[in-house]
């Protein structure tokens, strides 16, 4: 994997309703809820949206909304509002620094 | 109660639905292809059945697909399935629904598939792997494909397919569907000789299926047992994408790309059309050398050449549209392009995900109609159905060519890059464009309320088009287009000839004006008069109503008869006698926005399930279209 963590960046998300819409481009954090309906979950799970994955704001489209998202190996666009509807574990926001070693992935 | 007697009717194509005929499945052997989407499903299709493929219907739905006969080795007939791309077996959208009936065996005329070919992309294993348990606990005979192996290579990653091949219980072929690396594992599949599992295969435990977070667990301990090593991120894709993606170079490379498109099809396409009118006027001459002097020249030359031929000349521009847009499709940048329409769409209710096939509709809107099927919501997929016809199709292409080319002159406006021509083109594309955005707004502020919908879409990373993908697109094409000359327009054209000269009198044709062709131009000559077009253009609209292109074959036809004594007269100067240039343009909105197409009408029928649908669409087109280029002639002859 060609990506490696920093220590926690200095403002650990402390409300428990942090999302996936609170990440800045290159940061990345470790998913842990779905609050969506149930087919929406299925649909994202079977994207690689699963409790417990880590996630990477990878970018966004011009204009700041829909934003894409780096998981299980793809790359999904989501709207913002789908986005802030997957909560993730509390001071699990880590900023990435891209290295070019690439090594495999977990 | 008994099968024999449902009865489901056959698409237009009557050739179509015969490959899946029940009576016929004892001796053949057919084959679904499955995977997910952008594994290179259709890439490995078109690779094993060539130019052997057809769309076919699944009995007793209205969902056409492509089914092809595999390139056979043994003596048995193979023919592959081409199934839309799921991520599960819980459909969310139609054509999700129709894999998963087809793998299940639910459409009691086709019974169960002989056999899967799974299909996954090897650079993405793990997520892939997800939809190997559901499709292998069908127990079906499986081959279990790994796809992209030279990109899988080239980025440093790496799989023990006979490891997998033991973790799962069937064979695994690793290819690249692309260089045609592998392929011939696949094919000694389809033909019978490695369809059972390897000899060392164990009892597999499949996962839970309803447990997802299981299942994915389950791929990737499977993916670890067969040394799976994943790849190095697509540095590509990545740097293609801050650039494509870019809040400011994004859309300025987006509309580069188009307008570069229509320049291509306005000079790049010049040698290939001379070459083609050329070719037609040439064997014109021999066929009217052949020919003795009299009525049946006249027939052949005046009417049916010269309606056929002047269609025909068309050809090179609209199959270069359909390379772009194939280029776009297949390299991962329509993707992208929905991504970035995706906030635009949103202002009208509508998603991104729709905007792929409004963009197809630009080539066809009876494609593109297909293509909604993979928007989930269906009051979405309603909506892109109504506005897609107004989106630019290539049948409006031949009329817009000729307008253009006669009233407007060719003027540099930006130095080489964009003249007057490709700007007034690009204007006509627009409009259709903002008609349809204009539409959907209406339709989601009256009949079509809803709430926002959900926008999902995976980004595929870039991939080099496929040369044979793109190929065989454009023949399929080509195909239809030339069937269509062939028939519709040859047909109209020899019954606007005739029509064009009776009723006889002492012995002599009509005058084209009293002929019943004029009298039935005179005739609505009343209605389009406000317009500001004259009988001519009036039989070249009636005769429309089937296929716009049709309008450029009459209009050849009718021009053809009157000039024919003369040396030619080009079909754009004898338009500009006709037409004053307010009218020329009130023509171009004409047809920007009426529904002239039955192919369009039919297959809406079909998508919707009724004629509702359908009839409200065509009056609303129609009446658009009318009031629109009413307004024009009036706003332009003030």
């Amino acid at each position: 994997m060609q990506l490696t963590f920093n220590k926690p960046t200095g403002t650990p998300a402390t409300d428990s309703g942090s999302s996936l819409v609170d990440l800045r481009c290159g940061q990345t954090a470790v998913l842990e809820l779905l609050e969506v309906p149930e087919d929406l979950g299925r649909r994202l799970m079977e994207l690689g949206f699963f409790p417990g994955s880590d996630v990477v704001a990878a970018g966004c489209a011009p204009g700041g909304d829909p934003r894409v998202y780096r998981v299980d190996g793809s790359e999904i666009a989501l709207r913002k509002e789908t986005a802030s509807l997957l909560k993730i574990q509390a001071g699990s926001i880590r900023t990435l620094v891209t290295t070019k070693s690439p090594s495999s992935h977990s | 109660m008994s099968a024999g007697d449902s009865c489901h009717d056959l698409a237009a194509d009557p050739s179509s639905a015969a490959k899946l005929d029940p009576a016929v499945r004892s001796t053949r052997h057919y084959v679904a292809l499955v995977g997910p989407p952008n594994a290179g499903k259709t890439t490995l299709f078109n690779r094993l059945t060539g130019l052997r493929q057809k769309v076919a219907n699944f009995p007793g739905v209205t969902v056409e697909y492509h089914v092809g006969k595999v390139r056979a080795t043994s003596g048995r007939e193979v023919f592959l399935i081409d199934l839309p791309g799921i991520y599960s077996l819980h459909p969310r959208s139609e054509d999700e629904e129709v894999t998963r009936d087809v793998l299940t065996g639910a459409k009691p005329d086709l019974g169960l598939p002989d056999a899967v070919v799974l299909i996954l992309d090897a650079t993405n294993l793990h997520r892939h792997l997800l939809l190997a348990a559901p499709i292998l606990s069908l127990g079906l005979p499986t081959l279990v494909v790994l796809n992209m192996a030279d990109d899988l290579a080239a980025r440093g990653g790496s799989v023990d397919p006979a490891a997998l091949a033991a973790q799962l219980g069937s064979p695994v072929a690793l290819i690249s569907a692309a260089s045609g690396e592998g392929v011939d594992k696949v094919l000694q599949f389809l033909n019978g000789s490695s369809a059972r599992p390897p000899a060392t295969a164990k009892r597999v435990e499949f996962p839970i299926l309803q447990d997802l977070p299981g299942c994915r667990r389950w791929a990737g301990q499977v993916g670890q047992q067969s040394g799976y090593n994943a790849p190095a991120p697509p540095l590509w894709t990545r740097r293609l994408d801050s650039l494509f993606l870019h809040p400011f170079i994004g859309p300025l490379t987006f509309l580069a790309v188009v307008v570069a498109v229509f320049q291509t099809i306005f000079s790049g396409a010049k040698p290939l059309m001379d070459g083609v009118e050329t070719a037609i006027a040439t064997s014109g001459n021999w066929i009217g050398a052949a020919i003795p002097d009299g009525v049946l020249r006249g027939f052949v030359i005046d009417g049916i050449w010269a309606g056929v031929g002047s269609v025909l000349i068309f050809l090179p521009q609209i199959l270069l549209l359909f390379l772009f847009i194939g280029i776009l499709e297949d390299s991962g940048y329509l993707a992208r392009a929905a991504l970035i329409a995706d906030r635009t769409m949103a202002l009208v209710g509508l998603q991104g995900k729709a905007f792929i096939p409004l963009l197809s509709a630009y080539a066809c809107a009876v494609p593109a109609i297909m293509a909604t099927r993979s928007i989930e919501n269906k009051r979405d997929r309603l909506a892109t159905i109504l506005i897609a016809p107004f989106m630019t199709c290539s049948a409006r292409l031949p009329i817009y060519l000729l307008v253009i080319a006669a009233f407007v002159p060719d003027q540099p406006l930006l130095g080489p890059l964009l003249g007057t021509q490709t700007a007034a083109m690009l204007g006509l594309y627009v409009l259709g464009f903002v008609a349809a955005i204009a539409t959907a707004q209406l339709l989601r502020s009256t009949v079509l309320r809803r709430q926002q919908s959900v926008f999902v879409l995976e980004l595929p990373p870039y991939r080099m088009p496929n040369i044979r993908s793109l190929f065989l697109r454009l023949y399929d094409r080509a195909v239809v287009f030339l069937k269509r000359a062939g028939t519709v327009i040859l047909l109209v054209s020899a019954c606007l000839w005739v029509l064009a000269h009776l009723p006889y009198e002492n012995g002599q044709p009509a005058k084209l004006e009293q002929s019943y062709a004029g009298q039935i131009g005179h005739l609505v000559e009343p209605a389009i008069r406000p317009l500001g077009f004259n009988w001519k253009i009036g039989v070249g609209l009636i005769t429309s109503l089937a296929a716009r292109e049709v309008i450029i074959g009459t209009l050849g036809t009718i021009y053809g008869i009157e000039n024919a004594d003369k040396d030619s007269v080009s079909l754009q100067q004898a338009l500009r006698q006709d037409l004053s240039p307010a009218a020329a343009a009130s023509l171009l909105v004409f047809f920007a926005f009426a529904m002239q197409c039955f192919s369009t009408v039919a297959v809406v029928r079909r998508e919707t399930g009724s004629w509702f649908w359908p009839s409200v669409q065509f009056i609303y087109m129609t009446v658009f279209a009318y009031l629109s280029a009413w307004g024009t002639y009036l706003f332009l002859n003030r």
